[in-house]
């Protein structure tokens, strides 16, 4: 009765404080699961990092048309391409202001110079930009290969700029629209470096974007206002706060209290649960993501590919969706995911039988088999809880006679011994797409030369005849003929079956049923400038 | 002949006398009593574990994914306190704990007890430079919260059970090299050690033989504290993902694990919880009802 | 006075030099390779990877490494977070505050709460409050905070709705930080309701955070009581006809104190142990929630630096705690 008497007394208060409050303009509030490493967009590689400096703040030279992997104009209103594939001449889009704060007011428009800067300072270590922080570092830019690949950018006048390539690269478009090639404003550097202030280029942002860097409370909240000078569409929401909430479970008490509008990343457990609020709604999407379980294809009995397959067919794949993503996946059997183009549904996947497995393993002479299974020992959105995925393919490779013992490292410990080439035992990991290109999955993870030292192929698997179709595709513009090419390449990686190829996981978005226009972006990314909210 | 027998039946009959008094004082303490019946509950589940369990604490019921608790509605008769997110039996993974907890105890007041009297002997005994120095060490230890320096200890050990025992006594050894420090200090002065002194005695025996038995009421108290610190601190480095690993029953691993379903199936957040409680409290009642036995100054109060 | 200050100050030095050699030695041996973390499941050429710690300092040989920290930690320079590049000064300094509140917040709880429960048990001796408050606080004592934390998350945020879930504040209000205490930050910003919207932000987190040391304190101050109580000169007092109120208040509440405040002081590296699980629990954007995440991360300069400035911390206290000590008690001052 007294509990009652309270909770009516505390509901009272609370319903004054909120009806005391002032009245504010627009507020979105997005309860964004890690704190952005800067502002900056181009030394970091985090997606929350891209989430908060380079989606709201900046553009670039072309952008992913929202939702798809395609590539639309940015900054850039048109381009053209030489036929050998080396010269890209953007022409820019006239008019477009840079945003302006306490420390800086543009005197110029975007132009040619911005283009420039934004990407020397990335690549030329003589650039005085460069290190305009100790210790950074451009990584997105150096591991897409853009320091070998882009030979010269030349300005041919103010809005138009000349990009030479030394090889032909049918991806090249896709990459410079991923967050890292954000144009930033050459003036504002120029500002900052004569009042000594260049770090503020980082904590400060100045960008071109639909919002406008207002204040971050560092591991707390970010706070952006609407560019009213935005040369697209203007956002229909006046004030966009990321409220910074690492915990799945906090989240989304958040949003069921009212506290933001949006999450990212809901706990698997908890999908249920908001299937059923009324107050909520959910997008979903297969994430562009794999997780895999990389065999060491250079050792005993790993080499055999039999061995592989007869393994493959004892994991029950559907179990681990069921126990690890609580449903919210999909088993996967291709390396790319089926929402990537060239996708090749018409592959077999090894089916489910512990039977034929044992049987497989006979055949291979392989007896009391006993290895190991590497588990990560971190949450990724293509693996939210690898030690349990380990313990299931454990039980399940018990039932075939093959004796598992789990391993783990601390993550960078982890990262580090997975790519030692003698390495003993499977690995568990996956793959987030950066570009959705087919190659940005099977170029980085599973070609010859990812195979060497520092490459990202943990399989060690080199298979000359994939390889060759993978240099091939990369080399042509034709998305027929790419397709074509992949497609086989699928074929040939099933068959070989250097991976386990584990489950794609599906991405939700919860959400106030009071949200419009939010659309989910295959790569993961997370925008707000189409987003309104009912009062 | 007959003269030595009759000294060591007095020395047993004396030692069985201070016994007794111990227990007259201990069983005065209700909380006490209560708490060692608790405790001896504890050892027993965790020495009888594999009988009592109703099932193996790793094995996955793949058809039975959080079942709740008997009595709830969805509850099955199989699982009585009900399964965690990848089927296994909440109750066998509890009593399974109690294996871990108790044996983190152990092992870890041993070492940092081990540890901590050879270095407080040696600081106490010897004293000057070798002292300053070993003291100076210890304060060291001691300026940093104890939790973050096990977690560092861990993050450069690697996570695991072993390595969190091994970081939580190494955090702990300092209190009992300290305490052993002054009280042989305050040993030394007394006339029974000049004496032994006096009389040939070694460094190693005037150490271990003459000043240690004396000092050690204090210690058995720390110890007791520690104890119940190990399970706390241990199960904190679970749930931060530093201590045991998981599929290990270890009631702070299971609570790091259970933690997303914080709002869907309460059991398996409140249940290991209360076990860490229950354990712990156990054992400082336990030390509470020591300290006043073991305490003559208290006794009289 | 001032010469037993020094004194104590000198006798520092060892201890913090012991402490940066620690913290040096401690992240070196961190197994794990930050250069590596950065490129994530990608790799990294091993040239690259040269030329990356090569620009981290990585490479130099070790004593150099240290020599060059401490010259650096002489001239203010904790040097640069690998993760966000800024200074780990600039991040402690902003952080610091939201931790200092909540410990602060916690301190005083478990002040205002224990010192009167405990002297009131030592009074009522074996009465049914003594009996309870002594059980309560030794339960409070053997608690599982992480695990308490998140009970009262579930109660009182989930089921009763009571409390706001996480965070310093609602998001409904904004304005310039100029303390970085919430508590103040709000009272001047003059908005409307954001002082109450701090507070009902601070209480569950300093609730848990206080739990232990608020046990802590009523136990001791009970025992220091009884310890008095038993003296001769308050038997005497009380024998000379003083009323019991002024027999408990002057002679025994007086010198029970002087304990009580050790306690209290030796409770600051128990809360910055709390304060670890009790940030990560509700969220707190405070340093104990920054370390953890920081040693995750393999962030070498914030664990370096953050354990460096923890330990400072905790030892300006203790030495605080000493002088207070000593100022009570003149005794041993000239010890």
């Amino acid at each position: 009765m007294l509990l009652k008497k309270i909770a009516i007394a505390g509901a009272a208060t609370l319903l004054l404080c909120s009806t005391a409050l002032p009245t504010f303009a627009k507020t979105f509030v997005y309860c964004s699961e890690a704190s952005p490493e800067g502002f900056d967009p181009a030394p970091y590689t985090a997606g929350t990092t891209f989430d908060a400096s380079a989606h709201p703040i900046f553009n670039r030279l072309v952008e992913f048309k929202k939702g798809t992997t395609e590539i639309e104009p940015g900054l850039a209103e048109t381009w053209e391409v030489s036929a050998d594939g080396l010269e890209y001449t953007f022409h820019l889009r006239k008019g477009v202001k840079w945003q302006s704060n306490d420390a800086f007011t543009p005197t110029r428009d975007f132009n040619a110079d911005d283009v420039i800067f934004s990407y020397d300072r990335q690549g030329n270590k003589d650039n005085p930009w460069h290190e305009y922080i100790a210790g950074i570092t451009y990584e997105y830019y150096t591991s897409m290969e853009l320091p070998s690949l882009i030979k010269s950018i030349e300005k041919i006048d103010d809005n138009t700029v000349k990009f030479v390539l030394t090889r032909p690269e049918a991806p090249f478009l896709a990459d410079i629209a991923m967050p890292f090639a954000s144009i930033v404003s050459k003036e504002y550097a120029d500002t900052l470096e004569k009042a000594g202030t260049k770090e503020d280029f980082n904590n400060n942002p100045i960008g071109t974007g639909p919002f406008k860097f207002v204040a971050y409370q560092k591991d707390a909240v970010i706070r952006y206002a609407k560019n009213p000078d935005y040369w697209g569409e203007a956002p229909k929401i006046d004030d966009l706060v990321f409220a910074i909430t690492p915990d799945a479970a906090v989240r989304l008490q958040k949003l069921k209290a009212g506290e933001c509008q949006l999450m990212p990343y809901p706990a698997p457990a908890d999908i249920a649960s908001i299937k059923e609020d009324a107050n909520l709604k959910m997008d979903e999407q297969a994430g562009l993501n794999i997780g895999y379980l990389a065999y060491n294809t250079t050792m005993a009995p790993f080499d055999n590919p039999k061995v592989r397959k007869a393994l493959n067919m004892a994991i029950n794949k559907q179990a681990i969706i069921d126990a690890v993503f609580q449903g919210a996946g999909q088993v996967a059997k291709n390396p790319i995911p089926p929402t990537m183009w060239s996708y090749n549904d018409a592959v077999q996947d090894d089916a489910y039988d512990p039977e034929a497995s044992k049987k497989l393993l006979e055949e291979a002479g392989v007896k009391d088999l006993s290895m190991k299974v590497w588990a990560m020992p971190v949450q990724r959105p293509y693996m939210p809880n690898a030690r349990r995925t380990a313990e299931l393919i454990q039980e399940d490779f018990a039932k075939v006679g093959v004796k598992v013992e789990i391993v783990s490292y601390e993550w960078g410990e982890y990262l580090k011994k997975s790519m030692e080439p003698g390495r003993d035992g499977a690995v568990i990991l996956g793959w987030t797409g950066d570009n959705g290109d087919p190659d940005n999955f099977m170029g980085v993870l599973l070609s010859c030369a990812a195979a060497g030292e520092g490459g990202a192929n943990r399989a060690f698997w080199c298979n000359e005849d994939f390889s060759a179709l993978l240099a091939k595709a990369k080399q042509s513009s034709d998305v027929a003929e790419r397709t074509k090419l992949y497609e086989e390449a699928q074929v040939i990686f099933k068959d070989q079956a250097p991976w386990a190829t584990l489950d794609h996981s599906t991405q939700y978005v919860p959400m106030s049923a009071k949200v419009s226009g939010f659309v989910m972006s295959p790569l993961g990314d997370f925008t707000f400038d189409t987003v309104d909210v009912a009062e | 002949m007959s003269d030595t027998t009759s000294v060591k039946l007095s020395d047993a009959a004396i030692r069985r006398r201070m016994l007794a008094d111990f227990w007259f004082y201990f069983r005065q303490n209700r909380g006490a009593v209560a708490g060692l019946a608790v405790f001896i509950l504890l050892v027993l589940v965790a020495v009888l574990a594999p009988l009592i369990a109703p099932h193996d604490p790793t094995m996955q019921y793949r058809d039975a994914l959080l079942v709740p608790p008997v009595w709830q509605e969805g509850g099955r008769a199989g699982f009585l306190l009900g399964t965690d997110a990848v089927g296994r039996d909440m109750l066998s993974r509890l009593i399974y704990g109690a294996q871990y907890s108790l044996f983190i105890g152990i092992v870890v007041v041993s070492i940092a007890l081990v540890g901590g009297i050879v270095i407080g002997l040696v600081a106490g005994y010897f004293g000057g430079w070798v002292d300053s120095v070993i003291m100076r060490v210890m304060d060291v230890v001691l300026a940093f919260p104890s939790l973050l320096l096990a977690l560092v200890l861990v993050a450069i050990l690697g996570p695991g059970l072993t390595n969190a025992m091994i970081a939580i006594a190494i955090v702990y050894q300092p209190h009992f090299a300290r305490l052993t420090r002054a009280s042989v200090m305050g040993e030394m002065r007394r006339d029974y050690v000049m004496a032994a002194r006096v009389s040939g005695a070694g460094n190693l025996r005037l150490m271990f033989r003459t000043i240690l038995p004396n000092c050690l009421g204090p210690l058995i108290v720390q110890a007791t504290l520690s104890f119940s610190s190990a399970v706390l601190d241990s199960a904190a480095l679970g749930f931060l993902g530093m201590g045991a690993q998981p599929p290990a029953s270890e009631w702070g691993t299971m609570l790091a694990e259970a933690r997303e379903f914080i709002l869907r199936a309460w059991w398996v957040v409140t249940l290991p919880g209360l076990a860490i409680l229950i354990s712990v409290l156990a054992i400082n009642l336990m030390g509470d009802g020591l300290r006043d036995a073991l305490d003559p100054k208290l006794k009289r109060s | 006075m001032i010469r037993f200050i020094l004194g104590k100050l000198l006798y520092l030095i060892p201890t913090f030099l012991g402490i940066t050699v620690v913290a040096f030695g401690f992240v070196r041996v961190l197994p794990g390779d930050p250069v590596l973390l950065m490129a994530g499941e990608r790799g990294m050429t091993p040239e690259r990877h040269a030329e990356v710690a090569a620009q981290l300092g990585f490479d130099k040989p070790i004593w150099m490494q240290y020599f060059d920290f401490l010259n650096r930690l002489l001239h203010g320079d904790l040097g640069n977070s690998l993760v966000t590049k800024k200074p780990v000064l600039t991040e402690f300094l902003s952080l610091f505050p939201a931790t200092v509140e909540l410990g602060l917040c916690a301190i005083l709880i478990a002040t205002l709460v224990g010192v009167p429960v405990g002297v009131l048990a030592a009074i009522r001796r074996g009465s049914w409050f003594d009996q309870i408050s002594m059980t309560t606080a030794l339960i409070g004592f053997s608690m599982p905070i992480f695990w308490w934390g998140l009970l009262l998350i579930i109660l009182f945020s989930g089921i009763l709705q009571w409390t706001p879930v996480s965070g310093r504040i609602s998001l409904m209000y904004f304005f310039p930080s100029v303390t970085g205490f919430m508590l103040i930050d709000s009272l001047i910003s003059g908005q409307k309701g954001a002082f109450l919207s701090a507070i009902s932000h601070l209480i569950l987190p300093s609730v848990v955070l206080a739990t232990i040391p608020l046990a802590v304190i009523a136990r001791q101050t009970r025992s220091a009581m009884l310890e008095v109580l038993g003296e001769d000169y308050v038997r005497t007092a009380r024998a000379k006809g003083m009323p019991p109120s002024r027999v408990v208040g002057v002679h025994a509440l007086r010198n029970a104190m002087i304990p009580v405040i050790t306690t209290i002081g030796l409770q600051i590296g128990v809360l910055l142990a709390g304060a670890i699980l009790t940030e990560t629990i509700f969220s707190w954007p405070g340093i104990g929630k920054w370390m953890i995440d920081s040693i995750s991360r393999r962030d070498y300069p914030v664990v370096q630096s953050g354990l460096l400035l923890i330990a400072a911390i905790v030892m300006l206290v203790n030495l605080l705690v000493d002088l207070t000590y000593g100022l009570i008690n003149p005794r041993i001052r000239h010890k």
